[in-house]
């Protein structure tokens, strides 16, 4: 009996039918949102009619004038608000992908270190792990950053390692690369050697599978990706100069400089992401039965290869999913770099770009449609990586 | 008689058990299996304990040894080396109270009693007539607690929202956090799965936004656009607006928490459910939600701690919550440069409560994985 059926022998009407109260039901949800939607945007659009606050996107062309502790890329005070967006947004994904590879080194490696079987070693690093995952990160940001760095000594005593590097409280001075002529003979030098390694990569996996041998494949990519540019670089007589920061009055001059804001930033962003990762890393390892191990010494593989060759492949299909949403969290947390003036895009744009021109409304969707093209990216990849790694059945 | 060799003491097989050799029990066994069972353990166990060395005793003798425990008005009473818990004892009751008015505390415990009894009585099985709680805290206390804390009715004296602050405002964001979002992502978890094209719609695209953008954003909106939104005279204090915000957001996560429970319920539940004759709203409360729910309680518990973690960042829009008011008190001329004796007791406070709350998880998923398990 289908439900109108039902209704007909009740002797109900329409409303006990419930297909249709179904569809009466979603036209009511869609009428009151559509009908609180135009209410919101009649309100903002009066609000700002009376505060005098322009609408649109024009005000990225104006000149933005103020300056930005951090640029990778040209920025000068003249330069517009469109300009702001793109430094800030530079900014966020420089701190995100440091600190995603970073996070990720270490996470794997107290992941590994809390499965030990040396009992302190295991201790120590649950002990670590566990306290980092429970302090929140804005905590460990302003602990880089007023508790540690500005403690250092000021810029006139900065800690001198050789002469070359000083730490102090406004940051890290080290020498500045200067290439010239023939310079560029050594990046080129590197990928020549990264092609020949993924080249002979493939030649050995073809051979192992044709006859069994093995190749040291390691040490040779080792030696082609490092030993070439390094070669070159001999050969082309060292084509490069070191500028040497210097302290002029009362900051250095001359070669690189780190800022504190960045290096607090990344500092616990790395150290509370890779405690997650971690944990993630254990139960991942955890999942793989102990009989693979077990099958792998049997058939007389060394705890090495047991790793590399059969534990790992198979705890990556338990790790990468959420390891993915890890990357997503410290993305999102780059922007807590708000808390030390890091200017990322937020601080920047959602910030001071919103507060001199008062456009809100752009800024905000702006800020968060970056943030939602960057989680869709890394989503993306990361599945990309996960089908790649899945199992596959045949 | 004569005493018979051992060996004619037992028939053949009868031999009690002996005790195991010495070097296989007890302690030294443990160390040389647990710390120098290889050259690698045994450089890795000594790296670990000169790391130990390094570390702990500094720490201890600059946190209890050498450190100032005395009562004082300012950073001259702290004479001794180490650290200076003077201020955290000068300042102690307004980084759990904020400025609230000293006679009017006692609002604050009798609020945080109300809340944190009923909770801990859902949360552990045995407490019956959960329904009741649940509908008491989720239903009628949020609005009895603003009326608690704020005031101005009968003979309670008005209090100000920014006043509030300390280690209260931050209870009290975690609360809203678990009071609001856990209703709001149940009914989108339903949405999420409903039949309905438009519901399901709306409801995915408000969590998959929400769990895009970062909390910040979300803060500078419920502070910056809100206000845009209402009609002329209209207007929330900051204080309420964080509140919102942290609220959806927490919405969202607690929606996707909730909706690996609803999947975890086998299809026959819902069959059984539908067989019986139940309507989608008895289906729900009756049979689908109480197992669902259960069976995620962990997944909650640490979406809360994640969320309590994640007030630390009111401090963006001005609110004075612990982080945040022991930050100012070290930047008080006073007690100028004890920045690290302020953390170290704003660490201490999160890492009592989320450790704690971290433990209930990890002892519940052990509870649930036992017995009657798919």
């Amino acid at each position: 009996m289908t439900d109108q059926a039902v209704a007909r022998v009740r002797g109900g009407g329409w409303w006990r039918d419930q297909r249709v109260r179904g569809i009466v039901f979603q036209i009511v949800v869609a009428a009151a949102i559509v009908l609180f939607a135009a209410y919101i945007i009649g309100n903002t659009a009066q609000n700002l009619e009376q505060r005098g606050i322009a609408s649109g996107f024009e005000f990225l062309g104006r000149q933005a004038g103020f300056d930005i502790s951090i640029t990778l890329i040209p920025y000068t005070v003249e330069s517009s608000y469109g300009r702001v967006f793109w430094v800030g947004l530079v900014n966020t994904i420089v701190l995100s992908v440091i600190g995603i590879f970073l996070a990720t080194i270490w996470g794997f490696l107290l992941g590994i270190l809390r499965l030990s079987p040396n009992w302190l070693i295991r201790k120590l690093a649950a002990t670590y792990l566990e306290t980092i995952r429970n302090i929140p990160l804005a905590l460990q940001i302003v602990f880089w950053y007023f508790g540690v760095i500005a403690a250092m000594p000021v810029v006139r005593n900065a800690i001198d390692i050789n002469g070359t590097v000083f730490l102090h409280n406004r940051g890290v001075n080290f020498p500045k690369l200067l290439p010239e002529a023939g310079f560029i003979l050594i990046p080129i030098a590197l990928l020549v050697g990264i092609g020949i390694a993924v080249l002979m990569k493939r030649w050995v996996a073809r051979r192992q599978a044709a006859t069994g041998e093995q190749f040291p494949t390691g040490w040779v990519t080792a030696g082609l990706v490092l030993g070439l540019p390094f070669l070159t670089a001999l050969i082309a007589g060292q084509p490069w100069a070191w500028e040497y920061p210097e302290l002029k009055g009362f900051n250095f001059k001359g070669g690189w400089v780190i800022l504190p804001e960045f290096v607090a930033v990344l500092m616990a962003l790395v150290a509370y992401t890779s405690a997650f990762i971690g944990e993630i890393v254990r139960a991942g390892i955890q999942a793989v039965s102990h009989g693979q191990t077990e099958a792998a010494y049997a058939v007389g593989l060394r705890p090495g290869p047991t790793l590399r060759l059969v534990i790992i492949p198979q705890a990556l299909r338990v790790i990468v999913p959420p390891l993915t949403s890890q990357y997503l969290n410290l993305t999102k947390n780059s922007t807590l770099g708000v808390l030390v003036a890091y200017p990322d895009l937020v601080n920047v744009f959602a910030g001071t770009v919103l507060n001199q021109t008062g456009q809100a409304v752009e800024c905000l969707l702006l800020t968060m449609l970056v943030y939602m093209t960057l989680s869709l990216l890394i989503s993306a990849f990361m599945n990309w990586y996960n089908k790649r790694i899945a199992l596959k059945e045949r | 008689m004569a005493e018979r060799p051992e060996t004619e003491k037992y028939p053949p097989g009868q031999h009690p058990a002996l005790p195991p050799p010495a070097s296989q029990v007890g302690v030294i066994a443990w160390l040389r299996d647990n710390l120098f069972s290889g050259p690698v353990n045994i450089a890795l166990t000594l790296l670990s304990l000169y790391l130990i060395w390094l570390t702990v005793p500094p720490i201890i003798e600059w946190a209890i040894i050498d450190a100032n425990f005395n009562a004082g008005e300012s950073r001259e009473a702290c004479v001794r080396d180490g650290a200076c818990w003077t201020m955290i004892r000068a300042r102690f009751w307004q980084f759990m109270y904020g400025f609230y008015p000293v006679n009017e505390r006692w609002r604050i415990d009798l609020g945080l009693v109300l809340f944190f009894v009923p909770m801990v009585g859902l949360l552990i099985d045995r407490v019956p007539a959960k329904k009741y709680i649940a509908i008491f805290l989720f239903g009628i206390y949020p609005f009895l607690a603003f009326w608690l804390f704020s005031g101005g009715f009968w003979s309670l004296p008005a209090v100000e929202t920014r006043l509030w602050g300390g280690l209260f405002l931050t209870i009290l964001l975690g609360a809203v956090g678990i009071v609001f979002s856990l209703p709001m992502g149940v009914i989108l978890a339903l949405g999420r799965r409903s039949e309905l094209p438009v519901i399901r719609l709306l409801c995915t695209a408000f969590i998959e936004i929400t769990r895009a953008v970062p909390l910040i954003t979300v803060l500078f909106m419920a502070s910056v656009m809100l206000p845009l939104f209402l009609p002329e005279g209209v207007t929330f204090d900051k204080l309420m607006r964080a509140m919102i915000g942290i609220a959806l957001f927490g919405a969202a996560y607690m929606a996707e928490v909730v909706r690996g429970g609803l999947q975890a319920i086998p299809r026959g539940q819902y069959e059984g459910a539908m067989a019986m004759g139940l309507g989608y709203w008895q289906m729900t409360g009756l049979i689908i939600m109480p197992q669902a729910l259960r069976i995620v309680i962990p997944g909650i518990v640490n979406t809360f701690i994640g969320l309590f973690k994640d007030t630390t960042l009111v401090i963006v829009i001005g609110l004075f919550e612990l982080l945040n008011i022991v930050q100012a008190a070290f930047r008080d001329a006073n007690w100028a440069g004890l920045a690290k004796e302020g953390y170290a007791f704003v660490a201490i406070v999160f890492f009592l409560f989320c450790f704690s709350m971290s433990r209930y998880s990890l002892y519940l998923e052990r509870k649930l994985h036992t017995g009657h398990k798919r």
